[in-house]
């Protein structure tokens, strides 16, 4: 029976750490977040132009509602689509 | 007249493509003049000029943004809203009203913007 130390795994066994999700905004000391420049609002929206949970952008429940304001803004005033395929 | 209370505000206008240049300009100052009718101030003016829309309003594709960023008192912009909703050239419009973050962040983003052109001028 092969014993425990010669037998190698394909792939390390221990999966390798994710790193910590963390707020851009309390890490870079971001305040205002512009609703005007559609770039930087496309980060939190997915391909459909759909924005993107808590849970996947990492943001703080402050910062999350900022910017969920402010691409509703830019919704309304055509900056960004409300639906859309093959956003980015 | 009430006792001054300036507050700080952000107007974004898309007016109809169909304007010509001059009626654009046109437009612009009427509503600054408005603005400074109504006892407020003018801090900076930004006209985006013709852009791609990222959805048809009323069967146009494109607009011209101007962003108009000003103080006044808050009664003025009510009659403000008025005018707009009037005007045919004026598609879309949105007042915002900019707490003192928005009000750096502005400024900060204008200073290096002429810092820029001072260097590349």
């Amino acid at each position: 029976m092969a014993k425990q130390n010669d037998i190698k795994f394909l792939t390390s066994t221990r999966v390798e750490q994710r790193q910590k999700k963390y707020c851009r905004f309390k890490k870079m000391g971001i305040k205002y977040i512009d609703y005007k420049d559609a770039e930087f609002l496309k980060k939190f929206v997915n391909e459909q132009g759909k924005m993107l949970p808590r849970r996947i952008t990492g943001n703080s429940l402050k910062y999350q509602r900022k910017v969920a304001q402010a691409i509703k803004k830019a919704r309304q005033m055509s900056l960004m689509p409300y639906v859309t395929d093959l956003l980015k | 007249m009430a006792t001054e209370n300036l507050q700080d505000y952000e107007l974004m206008v898309i007016f109809t493509p169909v304007l010509a240049e001059d009626e654009y300009k046109a437009a612009q100052k009427k509503y600054a003049d408005f603005i400074k009718e109504n006892g407020g101030k003018i801090v900076h003016e930004n006209a985006w000029g013709l852009r791609s829309l990222a959805y048809p309003i009323d069967k146009k594709t494109t607009g011209l943004y101007w962003v108009l960023e000003y103080q006044a008192d808050p009664q003025s912009n009510g009659t403000l809203e008025i005018q707009m909703n009037r005007d045919e050239s004026v598609m879309r419009h949105m007042i915002t009203k900019l707490d003192k973050y928005a009000v750096q962040y502005n400024a900060r983003k204008r200073n290096k913007v002429t810092a820029e052109e001072a260097t590349t001028a």
